[in-house]
């Protein structure tokens, strides 16, 4: 089994293919939505492969060290054009086919018009731990 | 065996242990391996006095725990093996156990976990995972704030006022997870009323039986947050509203009205209500007055802002909301509630979209995107 992050962006991604804000979707799309969301992660319980699932809030700002008996310098929030990470899915999964097939499936979470949103999702492996029996 | 009661023998049998001389960290540790045992052993051969076998036990545990601390630094040491005689009754040590870890040095995470292992009988494990974080650092949490109030002397009396910021905090955590954080705050808010002659006490716990009360409605089927107004009013508790009304109108005989009353005070109004329009607005205005008054704060003012738009219409709600920093939690999804209330779903729908961006959890950000969503669908058609 491999670790593997699916990572949902704010921005930065490519566009979704079905890509309208969802306070203009009706309130049964959103409906829907959420209820997707919801029943993928039981999903993934239910096949052993959940490990963890939250969300951010969009509001954040960069921090960084301003020197000895400085207070920490912080900058943001940036303009549109920056990577703004939603949330993450860690799934637990036999191999990357399974994660790229859970991440296909994920995106297809219903949007605007109940269409799938086509979203784009970055699916990226954890360093695992040495294996033993490399050597 | 239940287990609540089995829970609410734990801190008086803390209690004991320290008069009897033991320090609070000791015995808080050789109670929790005495309830350990309990929960193994009960279920076949049931004591006949709980508490008399708790203290036995833990006294053991203490006195086992002494002895393998003392023969580490010196082999010959001994000790005492039976639990000392003598009353062990004399007092209840229970309110100092709950000021004891609701001590203004430790920080409210730290009282808070605390209180609900020392005074509650949860295990580390248990408050884990109520608040989603590891065990080891629910562990070490816990130590930690012992370690930091091992100083402080047992007998000396401090503020109930610290204690009852803490159960609200438990109470306000909800409802996630295996345990019942709201209802084991009720617990020990319950006990604590009892042991107290407190009007506060009283007035918290009235509090949370009026919000626990409304528990079943609140959330949908889906998960969803439905709004005090639309929610199926039969779902509400009415035995838990009764004993709510009963414990505030007995705190308020007292006349000595404080911020936790005058919530349940809204509280009870709410409750009181058969349906929404029944709600008597004029007067919760009035008790967010006696708040504004008592508290001066600016959540309470945000608030009263939604009661005025109720209770005199929303340009009243909006000129009250008008003076309120906008960086307050929740200014944003407010304004948009007066402003539809005023005819302006536009301006409105933009309000809802926006204050989903700042939202503190999922359930209210999807509540508020419906909203927009609802607003905006209304526009289209």
């Amino acid at each position: 089994m491999a670790k593997y992050l699916l990572l949902k962006h704010y921005r930065g991604a490519p566009a979704a293919v079905n890509d309208v804000p969802m306070d203009q979707w009706t309130p049964d799309e959103v409906d829907a939505h959420v209820q997707f969301m919801r029943d993928f992660a039981d999903r993934l319980e239910e096949t052993g492969e959940f490990v963890d699932t939250q969300a951010l809030s969009p509001e954040g700002t960069f921090v960084r060290y301003g020197g000895e008996g400085r207070p920490p310098v912080t900058d943001g929030p940036f303009a549109e054009t920056k990577d703004l990470i939603a949330g993450w899915y860690i799934i637990d999964v036999e191999s990357w086919d399974r994660a790229v097939q859970l991440a296909g499936e994920l995106s297809a979470a219903p949007g605007a018009g109940g269409k799938p949103i086509h979203e784009w999702l970055e699916v990226r492996p954890f360093y695992g731990e040495p294996s033993t029996v490399a050597e | 065996m239940n287990e609540a009661l089995l829970r609410d023998l734990v801190p008086a049998v803390i209690g004991v242990l320290v008069r009897r001389g033991a320090d609070f960290v000791a015995a808080e540790d050789a109670v929790q391996d005495a309830l350990v045992e309990a929960v193994r052993v009960w279920p076949d051969d049931p004591p006949r006095d709980p508490k008399g076998w708790l203290v036995t036990a833990a006294w053991r545990k203490f006195l086992d725990a002494a002895r393998a601390d003392a023969s580490r630094r010196h082999r010959e040491a001994r000790v005492e093996d039976e639990p000392m005689p003598g009353p062990s009754e004399a007092a209840d040590d229970t309110l100092q156990l709950y000021l004891l870890c609701a001590h203004p040095s430790l920080t409210p995470a730290s009282a808070v976990a605390l209180t609900l292992r020392a005074v509650g009988g949860l295990t580390t494990r248990q408050i884990a995972q109520a608040y989603l974080v590891p065990e080891a650092t629910m562990a070490q949490r816990i130590s930690r704030a012992k370690r930091t109030v091992s100083g402080v002397r047992f007998d000396r009396p401090g503020d109930v006022a610290t204690v009852l910021r803490v159960l609200y905090l438990v109470f306000n955590e909800g409802y996630s997870g295996d345990v019942d954080l709201a209802g084991e705050a009720i617990r020990l808010t319950r006990q604590l009323a009892a042991k107290t002659n407190h009007e506060e006490a009283a007035g918290l716990l009235a509090l949370m039986l009026l919000h626990h009360a409304r528990r079943p409605a609140r959330t949908g089927p889906d998960g969803r947050l439905v709004p005090l107004a639309e929610q199926d009013r039969s779902l509400w508790n009415t035995r838990l509203i009764a004993e709510g009304v009963d414990v505030l109108q007995a705190a308020l005989t007292r006349d000595r009205l404080g911020e936790f009353q005058a919530q349940a005070a809204i509280a009870a109004l709410h409750a009181d209500a058969q349906t929404a329009e029944e709600t008597d607005w004029v007067q919760i205005v009035e008790w967010y007055d006696e708040l504004v008054r008592l508290t001066d704060s600016p959540v309470v003012r945000l608030n009263r802002a939604v009661a005025v738009g109720e209770a005199d219409g929303p340009r009243a709600g909006l000129t009250a909301l008008a003076g309120l920093d906008p960086a307050l939690p929740r200014h944003t999804a407010v304004a948009a509630y007066l402003h539809e209330r005023d005819g302006d779903p536009v301006i409105a729908a933009r309000l809802y979209a926006e204050a989903a961006q700042s939202a503190s959890s999922l359930p209210e950000r999807d509540h508020l995107t419906r909203q927009a969503a609802r607003l905006n669908a209304q526009l289209r058609s």
